[in-house]
This record gives structure tokens, sequence and C-alpha cells, in this order.
């Protein structure tokens, strides 16, 4: 890309973790390099120590973690050995940092307009009147409609898109020679990612600033990078220009991480069977917060008028972004909430019209798996006993609830040993599968499943979905999946329904409407995935 | 087991530790060491502390052995103490339990009666208490409990506001588990650590509290506490100022021990906030 000396170069870096950590260095030995008008891409998954490596450069490392061996060269510093003093210097205006999640990394205090000029106050002698002025054009710079009242705006009052806009406004206002943006896009809804990826790549063309971009995405490094560096374990495993390594990754790690990012096409039509086991039909719900009699009052319709039938041992996707209503549909089919009008009809009964009493004596036959595998669990309770929980309730003695909630673990891959286990010492994925278990434990015949995925790195992800798709073939289960990432929901869905604000705007067999979308928003969605071609080709 | 090695990682926990146990050592060996009734008259009025070997820490102004009447104070101090601690983390349990977890009108009701208990002071609701009921032991010790339950009521009720929507709870519910159920043994036992930590607060605050009371002679005259020695060496307070200061020193040291000890707790339950 560029033949110019690089920005940054890092030479044989290592950082030291506290004792007691799973591995004694966070990163080990890694070397890389950024040269101007370049975009390097670190990749890898959780614990893998890109974080870790943004936080090396810009001396943020939390306490009880050190540099430990290596240097970072950058404008003729070093900076592991650097003043406190020279650091403050340099961060912000040499070294600009953005965040994975612009609503913490923003203060909730103080106005959008304040908070970026207060990074010119500090590093710069201009005027309160020329402060604001640049602050408006650096808005501007970032494509946020009417800055001026942008600047006056609370990050609550932006959206997420906006605040992401807001941060790198406020990242770029010095003009610094090195952009850090750790995980940038990783909170947002797909179509604010593609532009939040555009915005980025452009400002960098305009402003010739060298960019290391953290993510664990590949769709989004085949969409921004120039080149990639791949870690694995706190250790440089593959780098070179992104053409060649997504096209011929060397390493073997590389290799699977490229092979787990699923493709968007639709994998061939299974034959669905012409009973119907769920139908839900102008199933509403509207939420009213706010208002002091009868006045004010906020009316949000979250879910409007919603009809869609699935048929026995198939797998209906509910794609959508955030605010879309999918969770509160899937709430309200398995009555975690309840629905203010329609039918959800599962073996002839109106699920929407039984009382709270009768639902819970008929749970055997709908059960959920929640999105969060830190949050599903009992932190107090033995995973064991958390798969037997149901049968318990249900009435199984509890010896016998305990022994079958064993054959479970093996059934979603588990060690049966480790069933006396706490859910802290197992990992994301094996959560996920103890969330799994214990909502198969009551042997249900409709599983509804809340973003199932979305919290697990996409080699887990891999695995995850390629259990739940053999134990729908052997416990013919029909599903229920809400995503929001079409990549999961082509992997697994034989049909889907698009929602966006409420509404199902589309839906039909998932290879037509991934194939041939009809509706202007499920093509915007589809366009607006990550690495394009990429994810749709690189399969082959 | 983890949570154990925390606690006597921290050396002021182990000291709170000690001194609680040095306290109860106390409370339990007082009979032992001193079998006469510790409210019978002894010898001499007024005799300073270690210039009578009889009488070790001095006699009051009615010629009671001091010593004995600390000893003894201490089964009063922590009776009173732990028993409206009880008394005052049940209730609050109770009531934060109901408002946090059903919310809506429920929440609001009980909510407003523990407002109404917070706006009035601690220790003159105690006063009205002890006025209308008498001032036995156990009128006393249940009067403490009850002006002490609005706080951990609170501190429940905020748990259960933030635990209730957890997923863990949701997934309950998808089981088919009742409100007790979930309310028992999916919440509780993850809102409790903070519960117990306050617990220390409550009982520091129900010992002082009874002193407090006795210092008026509001208390249970007819057993020997810390409070009703510090009441009566009020009145020679200027000369043998040690009739007050030594049930004073032992309050200090109880209520310390107590708080240390809730402290330790706190570090060792929460370990994520120790860090910091």
């Amino acid at each position: 890309m560029s033949s110019t000396a690089p920005i940054l170069s890092v030479d044989r870096l290592s950082v030291r973790l506290p004792k007691g950590a799973d591995r004694a260095h966070a990163i080990s030995e890694v070397s890389l390099s950024i040269a101007e008008n370049e975009i390097v891409c670190i990749v890898g998954e959780s614990g893998s120590g890109k974080s870790m490596m943004a936080n090396a450069i810009m001396r943020l490392l939390p306490q009880g973690v050190s540099t430990d061996g290596g240097r970072i060269l950058f404008g003729g510093y070093d900076l592991c050995t650097t003043s406190a003093a020279e650091m403050r210097r340099i961060r912000g205006a040499d070294i600009a940092m953005v965040f994975q999640e612009p609503m913490t990394a923003l203060n909730p205090l103080r106005t959008i307009g304040d908070q970026i000029g207060e990074v010119l106050d500090i590093h710069t002698d201009l005027s309160k009147a020329e402060i604001r002025s640049r602050v408006l054009t650096l808005l501007a710079d970032v494509n946020i409609p009417d800055p001026p009242r942008a600047a006056k705006a609370y990050p609550h009052e932006l959206s997420g898109g906006q605040r992401q806009r807001a941060m790198i406004a406020m990242a770029l206002a010095l003009d610094p020679k090195l952009l850090i943006a750790d995980e940038p896009t990783t909170a947002l809804d797909v179509t604010t990612q593609a532009q939040i990826l555009k915005l980025i790549r452009e400002l960098q063309q305009r402003r010739k600033t060298a960019v290391l971009f953290i993510t664990h995405d590949f769709g989004v490094v085949a969409e921004i990078a120039d080149r990639v560096v791949v870690m694995q374990h706190g250790v440089v495993v593959e780098h070179g220009p992104a053409a060649e390594v997504l096209r011929k990754p060397q390493h073997a790690y590389t290799q699977q991480l490229i092979a787990a990012v699923p493709p968007v096409a639709a994998p061939p039509a299974r034959k669905l069977s012409d009973e119907t086991i769920l139908t839900l039909s102008g199933v509403a719900k509207t939420y009213r917060t706010g208002g002091f009699l009868g006045r004010g009052v906020r009316v949000t319709h979250a879910v409007k008028d919603v009809s869609l039938a699935l048929p026995k041992g198939a797998t209906l996707g509910i794609v959508g972004e955030s605010g879309s209503g999918k969770s509160t549909l899937a709430r309200c089919i398995i009555r975690l909430i309840d629905p203010d009008a329609g039918s959800i009809l599962l073996n002839g009964e109106d699920w929407a019209r039984l009382s709270r009493g009768d639902i819970r004596q008929r749970t055997q036959k709908m059960q959920m798996v929640f999105q969060d595998p830190f949050a599903s669990l009992n932190p107090r309770r033995k995973a064991a006993e958390l798969v037997a929980q149901g049968p318990i309730v249900h009435g199984t003695p509890r010896a016998r609830a305990l022994s079958e909630a064993r054959e479970l673990f093996a059934l979603v891959g588990l060690d049966p040993s480790a069933a006396d286990r706490f859910p802290h010492e197992f990992s994301g994925g094996q959560r996920q599968r103890i969330g799994l278990a214990r909502a198969l434990a009551l042997k249900p015949e409709v599983l509804v499943a809340d973003e199932p995925v979305s919290a697990l790195d996409v080699s887990v992800q891999a695995q995850v979905l390629k259990l739940l798709t053999s134990l729908r073939e052997r416990l013919g289960l029909s599903i229920i999946f809400i995503t929001h990432d079409l990549r999961v929901a082509a992997q697994i869905c034989d049909l889907v329904a698009v929602m966006k604000d409420g509404e199902v705007v589309e839906h039909g067999l998932t290879g037509q409407v991934f194939g041939s979308p009809q509706h202007p928003y499920t093509q915007a969605l589809l366009a607006a995935i990550p690495g394009g071609d990429f994810a749709r080709t690189a399969q082959g | 087991m983890d949570a154990v090695k925390r606690y006597f990682r921290s050396p002021a926990a182990v000291l709170g530790l000690v001194l609680l146990l040095i306290v109860v050592g106390m409370a339990i060996s007082a009979g032992y060491f001193y079998p006469r009734d510790p409210l019978a008259l002894a010898g001499r009025p007024l005799i300073w502390p270690f210039a009578n070997p009889r009488f070790l820490l001095g006699t009051d102004n009615s010629g009671r052995d001091i010593a004995a009447q600390v000893f003894y104070g201490a089964r009063i101090s922590l009776l009173i103490g732990g028993v409206a601690t009880l008394i005052a983390v049940t209730i609050g349990i109770l009531v934060g339990a109901l408002a946090g977890y059903y919310g809506g009108w429920i929440d609001n009701i009980l909510m407003r009666i523990t407002e109404a208990f917070q706006t009035l002071p601690n220790f003159v609701l105690l006063l009205v208490l002890v006025a209308v009921f008498g001032s036995t032991l156990a009128t006393v010790t249940i009067a403490v409990g009850i002006v002490s339950w609005p706080a951990p009521a609170r501190l429940t009720r905020a748990e259960f506001l933030s635990l209730r929507s957890r997923e863990f709870v949701q997934a309950g519910r998808t089981l088919g588990m009742r409100d007790t159920q979930l309310i028992l043994r999916e919440i509780l036992p993850n809102a409790l650590p903070p519960v117990i930590v306050y617990a220390g607060v409550v009982m520091a605050v129900a010992i002082l509290l009874e002193s407090a009371l006795a210092f008026l002679r509001l208390s249970d005259a007819n057993v020997a506490s810390w409070g009703n020695l510090i009441g009566l060496g009020r009145d020679v307070l200027r000369v043998q100022w040690y009739v007050s200061a030594i049930p004073g020193v032992a309050i200090l040291i109880t209520v310390l021990a107590v708080s240390l000890v809730g402290q330790g707790l706190n570090d060792a339950l929460n370990p994520r906030l120790k860090q910091r």
C-alpha cells in the first residue's frame, strides 16, 4: 500500500498478566507496523489479546497488567518508556481511540459539543468561538445530520450510530497520526455498521491517517483492511495483505476462522411438513410510558399485527435490527410478556388467552433459549441442578431429574462429569449448551431461541449452530430463531421473517427471501452485510 | 471457600473477628468468672480500677463489681443486637422482596409505609415505643428491631428490582416456576449477600440504640447492661469517670468488631469491588 516509513512499529512486545490468570502473558513477542494512510486490522476471538494490544499502545493497561519486554516506537518515542506527561500529550493529539460502546465511552452528563470541544481546549490554544466552529465542522465531517443540534444534544438523545460518529469526530478533532478503533461497530446494527465503516474509510483516505482496527469479524476485515494481523492466544499467527490472507489463508487457525464466517447463501431447502405446529395471527404489543392523567403518554408499538406460521419440524428465523420488536415478539410467544391482541395457537390452544396458571402447566410444550449465557444461568446453582430444575418443577422426582440431566449433558456435547460445577466455571459456548440442555429437559415441541449465538465467538457460534441443527433432526424440534445476523439466519433457518419497526415486512423460504429479496428493507439489510462479495463467495 | 480465604486475607477483618470472639467469650464465660449476681452489692462503692485485686475494674457508685457487669453486659448487648437484627432483617427482607418482586401498587403501599418509618428519627420512635409498651428486655429488643427494618427493606427491594428482570429469572418462569419458587430459590440467594453485610451495620446500631436508651434510664434496669452502667456513671462523671468509660470502651470495641466483620464479609462476598 505505502512505502513510507511506518508511523507505529511494535517490536516484540509482551504484556504480562497478573498471577492466577489463565496464561502468563496477554501478548507475547508481538511485532507489527502501520504506515501512513494504511488500515491494519487485528483479528482474533475473545481472549486473543487484541484489545490488550490497543491498550498497551495507549498505555491504558488495567491494574496489575504491565508490558515486560519489547518496544512500541511512535514518532521518535518508545511508548513503553515515555513519561506519563509525554504520554498525556500524545494521547488524543497524536494517537486517538474509538471504543466499542459509545454510550459508555461518552460522559452522559455533558453535551456532545462540550465533550468534543474539551479535546481542543486541552490540547490547543483556540478561543471559545474557534472551538465552537471547529466542533461544528467536525460533526459535519462525520455526516451527523444537523450538527448544531447534535452539538447541543446529550449522548442519550442520539442514536447508537450517531454516538459512534460523535466519538469518531472527537477522535479526529486534533488530526491524529494514528487512530485506534477497538471493535467500533460491534455494538451497532448491520446497516449502521456499514455506514460507519464507510465513514472511517473515507475519513482515513481524506486525512491519510493510519488506522489500527480491531475486530473479530472477517466480514469487516474484508470491507476495510489493507493488511491483516491474525492473533490467537496472544501470539500473531499470520499477517499479510488483506486480499492474500482472506483468499489464501496459510495458518490453520485463520482457515478455521474464515470457514466459520457463515455464507449468506442459504443451504438447499429441506422438505417442510404440511402440518403447522404454531400459528401466530395478528399478534400485537403496545407499550405506554410516562404521562400524567392521560397527557404526554408515549406510545410504542413494539409488535404490530404479526401473523406467521411455523410448520412442524421447521426453523423459522425472525431477523431484524435492534428495536424491530423481534425479542418482544419472542417473549409474547412464550408469554413472558402478555400480548395485547392476536392469537398464538399451539396444538389448537390459544396461548395468548391462557391464564398464567395454565401457562405454567403447559411450559413443557414450549421452551426458550436466552441470548446471554452469562446472565441466563443462576450463578448460585450447579449445572446439573439448573438442567434438572424444569422437570423437578413439573413433578419429576429429584434423583431421576438429576440423572436425566446428566444424560442431557452428553446430548448437548458436554462432559457429564462437569455437571457438579457452577456456571462461572464454564466458557460462554459451554454455558449456552447448558441453557439449551435446560430447555430440552422438558422435552418441548417448540423451542424459542432469542439470539442464542450472538454473544459467542464465530468458531463457537458455528459449533452451537451445528448442535442445534442436529438436535432439531434427532428430537423433531420446531424452532423459532431470533437473530440480528443474517449470516446466522441463512445457515439454520428454513423460513425467515424480516421485521422492521414491529412489522413483518417480508417472509418466506430462506432461499427466496435472501436470494431475491422483494422489500427494499430486506435488500438494504443484505447489502449491508460486511465483506459483501467475500462473505458470499469465499466459501467455495 | 474462596470467600473464606479472601476474608482471612484482610487484617482488619481478622482483627474484627478476634475482637468479636473476645466479646462472645466474655458473654459465655460470665457465669464462670462471676458466679454471683452482677447487680448484687459486692464491696465499697467507687473503688478505682486496679486498686483492689478483688475488683479488677473497680466498683460503681452502689458498690457493684464493674468487671462482672461488663461480662454480663456482653450477654445483653449481644442478645439485643442479635435478636433485634434478626427481627429487622426478617421484616426488611419480607417487605423488600414483596415490594421489589411484584412492583406496582404493592410496591407503592409497602414503600410508603417504609418511608413513614424513615421520616421519623429512629431514636424518637424508639422512645415512643418504649414509653407505650414499657421497658422490659423483650420489649426493648423488639422495639429496636422494629425501628431498624426500613434500611434492609430498601436494600432488598433494590436487589430484587434489578434481579427480577434478569434472564435467569425469566428462564425460571419459562420453566413453569411459581412466584414463591422464583422469589425464594432464584432471586433471594442472589439478593442476600449485600443484606447480610448490611446486617452488621444494623447490629452495631442496635447495640448503640439500646445503650442510648439505657443511658436515659429507659432500658430494663433489672439486667446488667453496658448502657445501664454508663447511665449510672453519669452522676459521678467528673471524678469517677471510669464508671462510664469502661462500659463505653466495651461498646466501642463491640461495635467496631461488628463493623469490621461486616466490612470484611462485604469484601469477601463481593471480591470485584475490593479490587478497585
